[in-house]
């Protein structure tokens, strides 16, 4: 995608264009409001895994989708996250709520405290570095020195959390409002910020770095708090998928999550914040799609999904819907 | 002493497999500019199909050689069906559909050819070389790793292909406008390294056994391997490979956590010699013009 | 309404004690069940890293196929409903949930793995369905008192641990012991039943322990430093490959040491024929199954049912697999419970009737090996036998034995 489309992009969203968009958003949020009305729980069950997906993809989006920054190793986030939330909950005894401001904060610092070397890395060699710390993940948390507090090889098992006040909802219904509303908020602050002086200047890192350091922006500093931003999205996320799953082990967060995690942040489209939900619903659903079809395939299946995907949508959805609304546009401007 | 020693050694002959992992890689890195994920994943269909050959009969030389020749035709057949289509498709785009590939060729070797672990032969034998520390094939694995480097190398430097080929990596477009046949180029280049891959699965699989998850775990060693030596150096590459196998026991020395964290350790020590030289031990800097 | 199904379970079981047909039994069913069927869940890594136990999944899927074919359970035919987790527990978890909540199975049996099902473990009992029969050694499966919805089958990695350290207590007491273990649970508690079993001389007998992770590609590093470390014991805990590739490293550095193998690695086909039989000859493990691809049992009658099975239900199944004869095994084991049943099929009965198994006998147990439960005794296999492999077959050395774990 060109500079252009960026350009015209961030107008469009505080230009004239602003108000159909923002009715589609309110349309997608009555409908997720009122989706627990119409299905039973394990579908609630599913979109709120979703939903966190959707939030850690996001993460992911606004470093390499916004920033330019490659990375292969979100799940580690996502496990320090899941982490923080169960050894508090086990060891601490504070409520799931407070863990996941707390979650999201250790990550930021864990993520810019990775970004700080990964400034010298890039393309390839950062996606490596990033790599390795998604397989240097799961060793680390069963290690000997921080077993007593993970839970080693057995992991932490969680206690799911009821409606609070009490509220007329089941378990999954609370839980499943409460990630929606974390995802509006998430989203929300996402979208500000990618339009905001600061997100305009990680587009420019992203675009031309020496461009952007010429026009006085902070390239090292801003790449390294994107890191760290990034990986609080993706640290809340993991606090809730903890929350959801109400179980954390080492073997949940393989270097697999991380691909899994890639690949729905490109599915999606990179460099857009609606595409993260498509990203996390994707990452969720496709596997079971491609069991259905063949258990002996089911990898294989997969695969051409995911091909199939690609050639229909090199850009990812979002790319996708920003060519189709192009077109009907050029076209209701001929027609005009 | 006596035990380092040994495990230096042990290293080397583990890193021999890394090291012809790394090699294919740069090999393909070449060709296309990217990273393929799903090499490891074409090494091992290789292999399959070697032991399927030899299992039908054929004796290995013949079978060694027929299975890189597949190699190379399926190599140029995924670059022509699956990638061509794709060629103005974003880089990440391109990531995925390595991942997709690595799904597709995972899951259908473990459907033809079941998930059992299976022994495949070496040619070299496995008497025990040097005090019995590392066996014929570990050697024979390491001389055939540095003819194929030899090998490559020359290709690439003194042959007319050799050199449109690395044109094709470096600068599509000018390629291009000298004519080269840049589509083929890079057809030809994913061919031969479908083919280095072949060889390095029928050198590594004798070690660690045929079966369809063998090469997950070595191509994130051949990675680190190739980044490490510079994915611009095939001899990096191979230098690479044998430093991450070392490197590696190396790091069970370290009291307490080594034995545990040695793969990590071994990644923590490869980050950090990445953020002093970020183009790797052997690599060329690559400028690029603003 | 949950007391007034006990009062009925408790009324059926009086006359199913009495000796009546169950037929006479009032019909009462639980999810999943109707008059045509009933519904199986089971979840079995079929993708990703330990996709070679997805082998489990479909041999118990075949016999299945065996059971309807031949009629059913009394008249009732199997849905046998499999899904993928690839070993990972988020998705185990989303996996029961479909199982219980959209499927509505009756109980979810021979889920495999133990972070797995650790995943599950609490929701199941929570919702009250059966998790049975699970494809796990760990020891936590028998908590029959805080988890009394869930019970494991095979024996557990610590009793087996126990096996080998009482054998060396007694025949090498003075045994220096070099052990590699996977590092996870599986590793874990093999480890610790071999210290638990050695008591106060563990820590003078074992002079080395080597981890390794799954995603090392040789553990050639692990057996030099064991080799160094002047251990004659080798305690050998490891999945098929590793243990494959330890076997011929071992023979190939000159280290010959005493070699007791875990009960995971002792197929010939899959193991000790590609590690080379030679290197192979004078290992020790323990058994409860028998191994398909012993020639000795070519006129097991036991051995012809499951060869006769295998080929007409489960043609494309790996013969020299000890999974496959490990899932006809569980797989008859369900069915027995099934058939207690009667046609009182509520979940209460089926954990009552799985906790009621009384010197069950199977084709491919070893001679001796009985399946024994009671509502305190939630381990239904735990006898083994020591056999040691002569380069050709395995040779049973001395009786069968019990390691049982006292409680826990």
């Amino acid at each position: 995608m060109s500079k252009r489309d960026i350009f015209q992009r961030l107008q469009g969203t505080r230009g004239g264009a602003a108000r159909p968009q923002i009715l589609v958003w309110l349309t997608g949020f009555v409908i997720a409001v009122l989706l627990p009305l119409a299905f039973k729980n394990f579908v609630l069950f599913q979109l709120t895994l979703a939903m966190t997906y959707a939030i850690a993809i996001l993460g992911l989006a606004l470093l390499t989708g916004f920033n330019g920054q490659f990375s292969l190793g979100h799940s580690a986030f996502y496990a320090l996250g899941a982490y923080t939330a169960a050894m508090m909950m086990e060891h601490f005894g504070i409520g799931y709520i407070w863990t996941l401001p707390v979650a999201g904060v250790v990550s930021l610092v864990f993520g810019f405290l990775f970004g700080l070397p990964a400034l010298r890395l890039q393309g390839i060699y950062l996606a490596l570095a990033t790599f390795s710390l998604a397989v240097a993940t799961p060793q680390l948390l069963k290690s000997k020195p921080l077993a007593p507090w993970t839970g080693g090889v057995q992991g932490i098992v969680i206690i799911k959390p009821d409606a609070p006040f009490g509220l007329p909802l089941s378990g999954d219904q609370w839980l499943y409002y409460l990630t929606l509303m974390v995802v509006v908020v998430m989203f929300w602050c996402a979208t500000n910020l990618i339009s905001s002086r600061t997100g305009r200047a990680l587009i420019a890192i992203r675009d031309n770095p020496i461009a952007a350091r010429a026009m006085g922006v902070n390239v090292s500093l801003y790449k390294a708090l994107t890191f760290g931003v990034s990986a609080f999205y993706t640290g809340v996320a993991g606090a809730l998928g903890a929350i959801v799953i109400q179980f954390v082990a080492p073997d949940s967060f393989t270097f697999a999550f991380a691909i899994a995690l890639f690949v729905g942040l490109v599915v999606g489209g990179v460099d857009s914040i609606a595409g993260a939900l498509f990203g996390g619903l994707f990452v969720l659903f496709v596997p079971n799609i491609a069991e259905q079809v063949s258990k002996g395939l089911a990898g294989a299946v997969y695969g051409v999904i995911l091909i199939l995907v690609i050639y229909m949508m090199p850009s990812g959805a979002a790319g996708l819907v920003r060519l189709v609304v192009s077109k009907v546009a050029r076209k209701s401007v001929q027609q005009n | 002493m006596q035990l380092v020693f040994s495990q230096i050694l042990a290293g080397l002959s583990t890193g021999a497999i890394y090291a012809c992992m790394a090699l294919a890689i740069v090999m393909i890195y070449q060709a296309i500019d990217h990273l393929n994920f799903a090499q490891g994943e074409m090494a091992m269909f290789s292999t399959f199909i070697a032991w399927q050959l030899l299992h039908w009969g054929l004796p290995y030389w013949p079978t060694f050689f027929l299975t890189i020749a597949i190699s190379f035709v399926g190599g140029v057949l995924i670059e022509r069906i699956v990638f061509k289509p794709l060629k103005n498709a974003p880089v990440l785009s391109h990531i995925v559909v390595f991942i997709a590939l690595f799904a597709i060729l995972n899951s259908s070797a473990g459907f033809i050819w079941d998930f059992n672990i299976k022994s495949f032969p070496t040619p070299f034998g496995t008497t025990p070389l040097f005090g019995s520390l590392i066996s014929s094939h570990d050697a024979g694995m390491i001389a055939v790793t540095i003819v194929l480097l030899l090998l490559l190398y020359a290709f690439f430097r003194y042959t007319r292909v050799g050199l449109a080929m690395r044109a094709t990596a470096a600068n599509p477009e000018s390629a291009r406008l000298v004519g080269i046949r840049v589509g083929w180029m890079i057809a030809l280049g994913w061919g031969m390294a479908a083919a280095v891959g072949a060889v390095a699965g029928m050198m590594i699989a004798p070690v660690v056994f045929l079966e369809p998850n063998m090469m997950v775990s070595i191509l994130l060693y051949g990675f680190a391997g190739a980044v490490v030596g510079g994915l611009t150096s095939p001899f990096g590459a191979v230098i690479g490979g044998f430093a991450v196998g070392v490197i590696e026991n190396l790091s069970s020395f370290i009291p307490d956590v080594g034995n545990e964290l040695k793969l990590t350790i071994a990644l923590a020590l490869i980050v950090a010699v990445l953020t002093i030289r970020p183009q790797g031990l052997f690599g060329r800097v690559i400028v690029t013009r603003v | 309404m949950r007391r007034k199904g006990l009062c009925l379970l408790l009324g059926s079981t009086l006359i199913l004690a009495l000796g009546t047909s169950a037929a006479l039994a009032q019909k009462k069913y639980g999810p999943g069940v109707t008059d045509k069927e009933i519904k199986i869940g089971n979840i079995n890594p079929y993708s990703g890293p330990a996709s070679a136990y997805g082998q489990i999944g479909k041999t118990i899927a075949a016999y299945f196929n065996k059971v309807n074919a031949e009629g059913g359970i009394n008249g009732r035919k199997i849905n046998f409903i499999s899904y993928d987790d690839g070993y990972s527990p988020p998705k185990t978890v989303e996996q029961a949930r479909k199982l219980v909540e959209r499927d509505e199975v009756l109980l979810i049996f021979q889920s495999l793995g133990t972070p797995t099902n650790t995943a599950i473990h609490k929701y199941m009992n929570a919702k009250k369905v059966p998790q049975l029969f699970v494809a796990t050694g760990a020891t936590k499966w028998g908590d029959y008192k805080h988890y009394p919805w869930t019970m494991g089958w095979q024996p557990t990695y610590q009793s087996e641990g126990h096996i080998y350290a009482k054998y060396l207590l007694e025949k090498h007491p003075d045994a220096k012991i070099g052990i590699l273990y996977q590092n996870d649970d599986y590793g874990k508690d093999y480890v610790k039943g071999m210290k638990d079993g050695l008591g106060d001389k563990a820590g003078k007998m074992i002079v080395s322990e080597q981890p390794y992770e799954v995603t090392n590609p040789t553990v050639d590093s692990q057996i030099v430093n064991l080799k160094a470390s002047g251990a004659n014991v080798f305690y050998n805990v490891t999945t098929p490959k590793f243990a494959a590739q330890a076997i011929k490293k071992a023979a190939e550095i000159g280290w010959h040491p005493i070699h007791l193998l875990n009960n995971v690695s002792q197929s010939v086909g899959a193991v000790l024929k590609p590690a080379g039989l030679d290197n192979a000859k004078g290992i020790l493990s323990t058994f409860y199954l028998k191994d398909s691809t012993d020639p000795a049992l070519k006129d097991d009658p036991g051995y012809k049912k499951w060869l006769a099975f295998m080929n007409k239900y489960h043609p494309k199944g790996d013969k020299t697999s000890s999974f496959t004869v490990y899932g006809y095994t569980a797989a008859q084991t369900l069915v027995q419970v099934l058939k207690q049943c009667g046609d009182n099929l509520t979940r209460e009965n089926v954990m009552k009737q799985a906790a009621n198994l009384k010197n069950l006998e199977l084709p491919m147990l070893l001679p001796g090996i009985k399946i024994n439960t009671s509502p305190t005794d939630y381990y239904p296999i735990e006898q083994m036998q020591l056999q040691q492999f002569d380069g050709k077959e395995w040779k049973p050395i001395g009786p069968v034995m019990s390691g049982e774990l006292g409680g826990s």
